[in-house]
């Protein structure tokens, strides 16, 4: 087949998340027949992005900016502090368009069997954050996992004496669910947090 | 072709590329036995694989040293009801962990399964901490580290055992430990003379039984092999301790 610059290319691309190697292959024959409409921009795009994009030091946020566009925007409410594993939560709940308050980028989760523990995670800047601010109520969006309860467990205890409200996200049915399909864990959680209509 | 279904108490998952995970299974027959579950590591099935519950597991491989792959039909979804619960949630991680590290592969240990059945189910609800603390020394008398704790080792008496010698893992009566009692780890009523009791013990006595497992566990089991107890272990300690510091200063 092709030369090894291309072997190259397509073993780098299908590294990426979503791409195999047959998909891989097609990406890179798609960005070499056609460099000026895609190889070329995609190169400034990369090379731009490796320059310029880090992360925030108030939130952990990737962003060109330091502070990020999150943590610079005067209209979002300061009192409200929302903590998620990964910036991916971060930009699903931005996406949402539901969520006008901050963010705190925990990095991860506790996990005894990957030795994941708090000193790995952002917590000591989180309680640093939030003792020295104006955070009324901190919202642990965490998994609703083994591990994501038991590192939102650990840092409502964290943040235990704080004058702040510390809650969390409600589990039971998704929105279009049917009983039928969910898992017992799911109804479990949904019967539990049944609610008066 | 292998091909086994058996009962299993899942201990940890660990996704693997993009849609698959590697799980670790405690089944009865087969102990703990690692497998790939395709599928495992997407939405669908991330509510049925969560550790701790337990499932039916179905083993394949084209030969024994092959990884092979695991179908797990879950029987009953343990750690979900725990989720809101942190001092259970810890012993349940806790006690994953310890079975995920200590247990070697692919060996039976069945008396611990039914163990560590009874721990879950006691987990679910009602009092536990005393059956954790047992399912910690039934765990050292399975790896062949069980503590003679039914008799004393200098006298032979049965009565008013309150140490166990660090070094031998014996009773020592309250009489005949006295000079050493500096040196001698304590043995809480409620494990002395092999447990029994139903009532949820004392928390000093929980942690004297804690400290006591883990001295063993420790020094037997994982420092032998290069390791340390479980991070999970040392937080459920942490967690059980300040709520017992929170409910005395309540009664006080």
């Amino acid at each position: 087949m092709g030369g090894s610059d291309i072997e190259r290319l397509i073993q780098a691309l299908a590294r990426l998340p979503g791409l195999g190697p047959r998909s891989a292959r097609r990406a890179a024959l798609a960005l070499l027949k056609r460099r000026d409409v895609l190889l070329q921009p995609l190169i400034e795009a990369l090379a731009a992005a490796a320059a310029n994009v880090r992360s925030c030091s108030e939130c952990g946020n990737l962003d060109t900016a330091d502070p990020c566009a999150v943590c610079s925007d005067a209209k979002r409410d300061g009192g409200l502090l929302c903590v998620v594993e990964d910036v991916a939560d971060l930009w699903a709940l931005e996406r949402s368009g539901l969520f006008r308050g901050r963010y705190h980028v925990l990095g991860g989760t506790l996990s005894a069997l990957d030795g994941v523990g708090p000193e790995d995670l952002r917590i000591g800047g989180l309680v640093r954050r939030v003792g020295a601010g104006t955070t009324r109520e901190v919202i642990l969006a965490l998994s609703a996992t083994v591990e994501g309860q038991t590192t939102a467990h650990y840092i409502a205890d964290r943040l235990k004496g704080l004058a702040i409200i510390v809650s969390g996200l409600g589990h039971g049915v998704p929105v279009g669910g049917e009983l039928n399909y969910l898992d017992d864990g799911t109804l479990d959680a949904a019967l539990k947090a049944r609610r008066p209509l | 072709m292998l091909d086994w279904t058996d009962d299993g108490i899942l201990l940890s998952l660990r996704p693997h590329g993009e849609g698959a995970a590697i799980v670790a299974v405690f089944t009865r027959a087969h102990g703990r036995h690692l497998g790939l579950v395709r599928g495992g590591g997407g939405r669908k099935a991330r509510g049925d694989l969560q550790p701790g519950n337990l499932v039916q597991a179905r083993w394949r491989a084209r030969l024994a040293e092959h990884l092979g792959s695991f179908t797990c039909e879950p029987t009953r979804a343990v750690a979900a009801p725990l989720l809101g619960d942190p001092l259970r949630l810890a012993g349940l991680s806790a006690a994953l962990a310890l079975a995920e590290a200590a247990l070697p592969e692919r060996e039976p240990h069945g008396r611990l399964f039914d163990e560590t059945h009874g721990l879950l189910k006691a987990i679910g609800g009602g009092p536990w901490l005393g059956v954790y603390v047992r399912w910690e020394l039934a765990l050292l008398a399975e790896l062949g580290y069980g503590l003679a704790l039914d008799r004393c080792a200098a006298t032979g008496a049965r009565e008013d055992l309150a140490y166990v010698s660090p070094r031998t893992g014996r009773a020592v009566s309250r009489a005949a430990g006295a000079p050493w009692r500096d040196r001698l780890l304590a043995l809480p009523p409620f494990l002395a003379g092999g447990g029994g009791a139903t009532d949820e013990p004392s928390p000093a006595d929980l942690l004297a039984g804690l400290t006591l497992s883990g001295h063993f566990l420790e020094r037997l089991v994982f420092t032998g092999r290069g390791h340390r107890l479980p991070a999970a272990r040392t937080r459920f300690i942490d967690r059980l301790r300040r709520s017992a510091t929170i409910s005395s200063s309540e009664q006080a």
